[in-house]
């Protein structure tokens, strides 16, 4: 660790062209507003807002602890002590069920640039801490960081235009995409489109690798093992998962349900509207269960898995130093002790001293009868009991075999928040233990 | 421009390009019809077809880093040994004694935005339900696609065998150790014994399969070089190839009926 001012002259450079490059995106934004859209309202905003930001730059470049903008420590500190696992879940799942059910507001361009404004403004001051930007600045971590605001963007994107679909199909007009539906020449319109693509993603990318040297560390040392030792960043929320489940559960079958749920859904979705445009309205199930799928279980979990677990996998909040020595206590329970030991007050049922191994195997199921039970219940009779009741309509379209294929793969994805929420409530740990046959759940 | 002239009407250049410069309407169509690479899209396409709000180029951009993968990854290879005397050493050479010192890092974060570019491309055919019939299979071949452009990030993370290496892959690999039924450590492994004998040891698992040895080392290095470099190329290749010729078949990209 370098002293704070050391730091801080690090990174000042950095800070200064940061602050920088969003005063120029907003003056640029205000000029656009000023002569193409003739909102000088908004225009003048951003003027301001490119101003305040190059004071921001100026500040940031003298690199002195007293002047450089950032977050109070007082701020800091709370953030710390209120995040965790709980809360991030929470608030992500909050945080976009808000976005989805005000869709029609977050779209407005001046209120999506606003967001965004204030998402810099903070990446920027968060920067300014030493602990943070020592993860954030890892430079196999940039890429998520680019990743949560292409997401975000492209999001942004499209639900902008599901958003304009959506009402042009209730007023029973076709949706955008049908008013361009005259041909033109792929040589020029496309050919040259991709060409600019070509040069812009090349000069990005080189652009990308001048100022960010990859990572070498030390040679390979089979003894000396990292804490944290961490898969690549893309495979954390697996990682993530081990969390909650062993890992025959969350590196082997999730993933491999993950990839047949995801080349399954053309032939589950027997939905056929909504097929080439944006459209959420005409497809609400889909996109949901998508999204929750793909933005909560996937990216957020990446997200917490890469930038808040440190050693030994334990949470740090975003501005708490990783301090090996940190230490959680776990007193998480498997299901048969609650239920034989802490509810019936009884022993663990065991079998006797020389038992046959079909006598040990009863044994077994005995002890482990209540996750049993759950789980059957869960898998097998939740699906017809779904079927007869709420899920009635999508039974009678699918058939027995896509709805079946479906309902387990839907309540197999919802098996990771469950034990979530059964982990932070009741401390359960596993609901099936058998470590005779390494099977625990 | 007489040189251009010239050479414009010389039998060599006339031999490469079947048609005069693309002017007019005659010569662009003439164009996409006689020139190998442009014959991958059709002559005249739906406006909304590509417009870049509808497909965000995604598709195409994850091409193109593919191919820069492609090109940077072979230059590496002219510079890299994949054995555990050579491996570290020669990346570090190529950090600090190389001229054109940005090689890897081309590679590095070209990779990481190729995997990143998939997640987007994919989230755009969902999200214009463009994986509705007839186009189902493609979505397939897509999925197939995920998952190799993962493998080949992921079997390029041990290659410079430094700490990130070694321990991102260990860790990675460790879940092969649990795999039900063929993991040394998994549920029910016990089943599959002859005799007495256990057939899944850690000799013999999932994850012996992929490391090629007990544990990550030159077996595994030497594994994972020719997979990264050579094998699953190769098949994203073949799949990249079947995906293009459907997005043609199928009718094109995805539009409202
Ligand atoms: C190596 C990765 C991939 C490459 C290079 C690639 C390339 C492309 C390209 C160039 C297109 C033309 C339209 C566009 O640019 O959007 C396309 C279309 C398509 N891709 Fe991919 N793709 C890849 C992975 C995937 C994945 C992961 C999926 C889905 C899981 C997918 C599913 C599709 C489908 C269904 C279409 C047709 C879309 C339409 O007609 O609107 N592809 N792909």
């Amino acid at each position: 660790m370098h002293s704070p001012e050391l730091f801080l002259k690090d990174v000042s450079g950095f800070l200064g062209g940061y602050y920088a490059a969003i005063a120029i995106a907003n003056a640029i934004a205000a000029l656009i507003l000023w002569q193409k859209k003739n909102q000088p309202g908004w225009a003048l905003v951003w003027t301001v807002f490119a101003g305040v930001m190059m004071v921001l730059c100026g500040l940031a470049l003298t690199g002195s602890p007293s002047l450089v903008p950032a977050l109070p420590a007082a701020v800091r500190a709370a953030v710390n002590a209120l995040s965790g696992p709980v809360i991030y879940t929470l608030g992500t799942t909050a945080l976009l069920v808000i976005l989805f059910v005000f869709r029609k507001f977050f779209v407005q361009p001046m209120v999506a640039w606003t967001i965004l404004n204030v998402s810099l403004l903070a990446m920027g001051l968060s920067m300014a801490d030493a602990n943070f930007a020592s993860i954030v600045m890892k430079p196999d971590n940039v890429p998520i960081v680019g990743l949560v605001f292409l997401l975000a963007f492209f999001t942004w994107v499209a639900t902008k235009q599901a958003v304009v679909n959506d009402e042009r199909i209730a007023r029973g007009e076709p949706p955008m995409e049908k008013l361009d539906d005259e041909k033109v020449l792929v040589w020029p319109d496309l050919v040259y489109t991709e060409l600019i693509c070509m040069v812009a993603v090349s000069a990005f990318l080189l652009a990308w690798a001048i100022l960010l040297q990859a990572p070498l560390e030390e040679p390979a040392s089979s003894v000396k093992t990292p804490n944290p030792s961490k898969a690549p960043w893309y495979f954390l929320g697996l990682q993530e998962m081990l969390v909650y489940f062993d890992p025959w559960y969350a590196g082997v079958v999730l993933p491999s349900l993950v990839i047949f749920g995801l080349m399954a859904i053309p032939y589950l979705d027997y939905n056929k509207k909504g097929n080439g445009y944006y459209s959420i309205a005409e497809r609400k199930f889909g996109y949901l269960t998508f999204q929750f799928g793909f933005l909560e279980l996937w990216i957020t979990l990446i997200i917490l898995g890469t930038f808040l677990r440190g050693p030994n996998w334990n949470f740090f909040g975003p501005f708490e130093y990783w301090s090996p020595y940190k230490v959680e206590v776990l007193n998480n329970v498997d299901l048969p002790q609650m239920f034989w030991v802490n509810l019936l007050d009884r022993p663990l049922p065991r079998p006797p001293q020389g038992a046959g191994a079909l006598t040990q195997v009863g044994y077994i199921l005995l002890r482990e009868a209540p996750g049993l039970l759950i789980m059957g219940a869960y898998l097998v009779l939740l699906p017809p009991l779904l079927a007869v009741t709420i899920f009635r309509g999508f039974f009678k379209k699918m058939g027995f075999i896509r709805y079946m294929v479906m309902m387990n793969l839907m309540l197999l994805m919802l098996t990771l928040p469950l034990k979530m929420i059964l982990r932070w409530t009741v401390n359960l740990k596993y609901i099936i233990s058998i470590p005779e046959f390494s099977l625990n759940f | 421009m007489a040189i251009g002239e010239t050479i414009r009407n010389s039998q060599i250049w006339k031999s490469i390009f079947r048609h005069p410069m693309p002017l007019d309407r005659r010569n662009r169509i003439v164009v996409m019809l006689t020139n190998f690479f442009l014959h991958l899209h059709p002559v005249s396409i739906k406006k909304q077809g590509i417009a870049l709000s509808f497909t965000w180029c995604m598709g195409g951009v994850t091409f193109f880093l593919f191919l820069v993968e492609t090109v940077t990854g072979v230059l590496l290879m002219f510079y890299y040994r994949p054995t555990l005397e050579w491996a570290y050493n020669d990346i570090l050479a190529l950090r600090d004694v190389t001229s054109l010192g940005i090689l890897r890092e081309l590679h590095r974060w070209g990779a990481h935005a190729m995997v990143i570019t998939t997640w987007l491309h994919m989230y755009r055919v969902f999200l214009t339900g463009s994986y509705k019939p007839p186009r189902e299979f493609n979505w397939v071949i897509g999925v197939i696609l995920l998952l190799l452009t993962l493998l080949l990030s992921f079997t390029g993370y041990l290659l410079p065998w430094d700490q990130l290496a070694i321990w991102a892959i260990t860790v990675g690999s460790n879940m092969a150790r649990a795999t039900p039924i063929l993991g040394y450590e998994g549920p029910g492994q016990q089943l599959l014994s002859i005799g007495g004998i256990d057939m899944i040891t850690d000799g013999s698992d999932a994850r012996f399969g992929l490391l090629g040895a007990r544990f990550v080392g030159e077996e595994t290095l030497n594994r994972f070089y020719v997979l990264h470099c050579i094998a699953i190329p190769l098949a994203v290749a073949l799949l990249l190839a079947i995906h293009f010729w459907r997005v043609r078949k199928d009718g094109g990209i995805s539009g409202p009926l």
